[in-house]
């Protein structure tokens, strides 16, 4: 095989600090969101340990408000949007398309940074920490004395980070493709990033004038969001969710992209329904956008408006439904092997179905009055976001943890934390749907006490969650060094990445290669090529 | 020199556009003050891009790219206005 | 003559793509500003009539012609650099430059006379909006500028060719949108009748 350089080569800090490689840039996103997501999960912890008694206990109901902020601010703007497209984009998007890198690397070093320094002036603020929770409702969050101005702004870096990367990848995805590669030969995991990026760019700079209005309103008594003034606090929800709606396809379609990617190669059976798969990633982009008064219904918003959003909410369910469909027919009858990437991803089904047909109670008028603002909301939200997104992200890292360090995951431990995980999680968030179901609201300190057995069963769980976590994060840092050395290609995919060494070359492909096919011929090669 | 001459009469024709967009915002036409505003700054708008902006001569992609937007603009507008307007 | 001036001659695809998607972005940021117009005018007729008129209308006419005027003198620059005329190109630029610079000082004369009138930003929603409109597409102006000032020190090291002028072709396509969003601002807030 090729004797170039692994992208890995090179060492110090400046290799890496001034590194164009998109595979580089990748990597340091990837180690920056997870560092987040351990300290917004650490934080998750002592919430739930707090609620182990519906007392006061432990710390302070400010600090609880406090702590449920960053939990969640720091969950969702600097882990679960960056999580897939800034790190596993960044490094698999030109490889899988037989590209050297992205349109603009220079650009995509830039929006790094702009993230990094979002993230200093984030931390800027914890001097005097924001307790509004993560939407940053108005006219609380307007007359509030913490620094949200400071947060607002280091959001907007942030914002403008995630904008440039989308703008990277779709100019990368429509010009750098390799000879060959037509649209319907791309791998499934590029639509969905296509799908994502164009809701990155069309969406975050509508949060971005959001939070410019907040901070005019805050310095300058601007009062486009208070009543006092004739403003009208409903429109910041109307721009918030305007953005904050289609993000949660920010952070889903890349998810949905890998589950693509991994379902066919282990069960070694051509994806069934490519193009609906592929046309769906796009239809869930558009529609996201159409749905975001579902947030809504009880502030105050219209009725009429609360039905026409309600009845377009169920929309989105269809493109959805469509993928989950067309997986389950993939796996249909294939060879199955149960390494970690497919258990992540079957887990990605099972737990996504749940939190998706939930979704639907939250989107109808009538039962969302319900349960609106109570745990059965925060229990639909962890099983898409956590249940989806998050295994999905998991089933990418496992899949291609050997192409990424060039060595191979500990399968022994990544199954001991697959199951942890899997059933921790479940202990952790089922009891919540119960529990919201029978009225508790969420973003309390204290709870009345006929609530207690359950949430003493999702403290429990919170802990058997987190021993999996770092049993896998403990198996992903020893295996850096003591893993088995990774082939190039060890699941037999058909996928371009996997055609080049691991760790690939600086340069990925020595020659652009040229693509006469779908990369989804699978078990049509040989039979099952991986004998059992 | 075709082009140099194209773009000056694009901008004479956007100076008169200003012109009268400024006339007509003294007579007293209610509802179509506004309308005849808007229509006279899309015509400008879209001057501008197709001239100044080389639209005209675009491949179709970037067309697309270009006027893709317009319709998200058009859905922030209107699905906040199907609150407001009917609370 | 038409094909001469072709996107064949401009910048390459990937950068074309590249700024209008870049466009979309400003777009929508501006975007959430003229939502907020369209509600609140709709909801106080009254209140945007009577404040409007408190405006400069000549200023601000006079302050569209300018603007006008400099998107011209960017449009110019780019045919001229198409053709490899680098002069042209650098005095089209350095006139843009001014022309913005123009732009600026008007709307700095109309601000401090509003505030010398007692007219703030916190002073009611018109005149909010007002500020943070003409606020923020001042801040593009200068964000315009200072890249302008860029590409007049990268043309004076002979940096574009008629083979070579990407950021050139780039930066007007920028400033036509700051254009853009003036020719929409302008009878929006000025011209409400
Ligand atoms: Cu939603």
């Amino acid at each position: 095989m090729s004797q170039t350089e692994s992208y890995l080569a090179h060492k110090g800090f400046k290799s890496w600090a001034l590194t164009m490689d998109h595979k580089r840039i990748g990597v340091m996103y990837l180690v920056t969101t997870h560092l987040f997501f351990l300290i917004g999960g650490f934080l998750a912890l002592l919430l739930r340990l707090k609620l182990l008694s519906p007392g006061p206990a432990l710390f302070s109901a400010h600090t609880y408000d406090v702590l449920f902020t960053m939990h969640g601010a720091m969950m969702i703007f600097l882990f679960i949007i960056p999580a897939i497209p800034s790190s596993l984009g960044n490094f698999f998007i030109p490889l899988l398309i037989g590209a050297r890198d992205v349109a603009f690397p220079k650009l995509n070093l830039f929006s790094y940074y702009l993230f990094v320094s979002g993230i200093l002036v984030i931390l800027i603020s914890l001097v005097q920490p924001i307790d509004t929770g993560w939407t940053f409702y108005t006219p609380f969050s307007a007359e509030n004395s913490a620094a949200v101005t400071t947060v607002s702004f280091g959001l907007f870096l942030v914002g403008m980070s995630s904008i440039l990367t989308g703008l990277n990848f779709i100019v990368t995805i429509h010009t750098l493709r390799a000879p060959g590669m037509t649209w319907y030969r791309l791998p499934l995991f590029i639509w969905g990033m296509y799908g994502t990026s164009v809701i990155q760019v069309l969406s975050t700079p509508v949060i971005g004038i959001t939070f410019l209005l907040l901070v005019a309103e805050r310095l300058f008594g601007v009062g486009f969001f208070d009543p006092a003034k004739g403003g009208d606090p409903l429109l910041f929800q109307h721009f918030f969710w305007f953005y904050s709606h289609p993000v949660v396809y920010v952070m889903i379609l890349p998810a949905m992209g890998i589950i693509s990617e991994v379902i066919p190669c282990f069960a070694r059976k051509p994806i069934f329904g490519y193009k609906a798969i592929a046309y769906s990633a796009l239809a869930i982009a558009f529609i996201s956008f159409l749905v975001w008064g579902h947030h809504m219904f009880v502030s105050g918003m219209s009725t009429t408006a609360g039905v026409i959003f309600s009845f377009l909410t169920f929309f989105v369910a269809v493109p959805t439904g469509m993928k989950i469909f067309n997986w389950i027919a993939t796996l249909y009858k294939g060879s199955i092997s149960l390494d970690s990437p497919m258990l992540w991803a079957l887990t990605f089904i099972f737990l996504f179905i749940i939190g998706g047909l939930t979704g639907l109670f939250l989107g109808s008028l009538a039962t969302d009055v319900h349960v609106h603002d109570t745990y059965f909301l925060v229990a639909h939200f962890h099983y898409t976001m956590m249940g989806g997104t998050v295994m999905g992200l998991f089933s990418g890292l496992h899949y291609w943890y050997p192409k990424i360090t060039g060595r191979m995951l500990d399968e022994r431990w990544a199954k001991h934390a697959w199951w942890m995980i899997v059933v921790g999680f479940n202990v952790t968030f089922f009891p919540m749907f119960i529990l919201g179901m029978q009225g508790m609201p969420r973003r309390y300190a204290e709870y009345p006490a006929k609530y207690h057995s359950l949430n003493v069963l999702a403290t429990v769980g919170s802990w058997l969650l987190a021993v999996g976590i770092v049993i896998m994060f403990a198996n992903f840092i020893r295996s850096l060094n003591r893993g088995a050395i990774a082939p190039a290609n060890p699941w037999e995919a058909l996928t371009l990445e996997w055609q080049v060494p691991s760790p690939p070359p600086e340069e990925n492909f020595e020659v652009i290669p040229t693509v006469t096919d779908w990369p989804y011929s699978y078990g049509k090669e040989t039979g099952d090529t991986r004998g059992k | 020199m075709a082009y140099y001459k194209s773009y000056v009469m694009v901008w004479i024709a956007l100076i008169v556009l200003t012109g009268a967009t400024v006339g007509v915002s003294f007579l007293n036409l209610g509802l179509w003050n506004a309308a005849v505003a808007l229509v006279i700054a899309s015509t400008k708008a879209t001057l501008v891009g197709l001239y100044f902006m080389h639209l005209r001569h675009e491949i179709k992609l970037v067309i697309g790219f270009a006027l893709f937007p317009l319709l998200f603009l058009a859905l922030i507008i209107i699905g906040t206005l199907s609150d407001t307007m009917t609370r | 003559m038409a094909s001469k001036e072709k996107a064949g001659k401009g910048a390459p695809v990937a950068a074309r793509l590249g700024i209008w998607t870049f466009l979309a972005t400003e777009l929508l940021l501006f975007g959430g500003l003229f939502t907020a117009y369209t509600v609140f005018r709709i909801t106080y007729p009254d209140l945007f009539h009577q404040e409007h008129l408190k405006l400069n209308r000549l200023l601000g006419a006079l302050n569209t012609v300018v603007l006008l005027t400099s998107s011209l003198s960017m449009a110019v620059a780019i045919a001229a650099i198409r053709q490899g005329k680098k002069r042209l190109m650098q005095a089209g630029i350095v006139l843009t430059l001014v022309l913005a610079a123009a732009f600026l000082a008007i709307k700095y004369m109309e601000w401090t006379e509003d505030f010398a009138r007692g007219l703030y930003p916190g002073s009611n929603l018109f005149f909010g909006l007002y500020f943070v409109m003409t606020g923020l597409h001042g801040l593009h102006v200068i964000f315009g500028m200072c890249v302008m000032l860029y590409l007049v020190v990268q043309g004076q090291r002979n940096r574009f060719s008629a083979d070579y002028h990407t950021p050139v072709e780039i930066t007007g396509l920028y400033w036509h949108f700051v254009d853009l969003v003036w020719i929409y601002l302008f009878p929006l807030l000025y011209l409400i009748g």
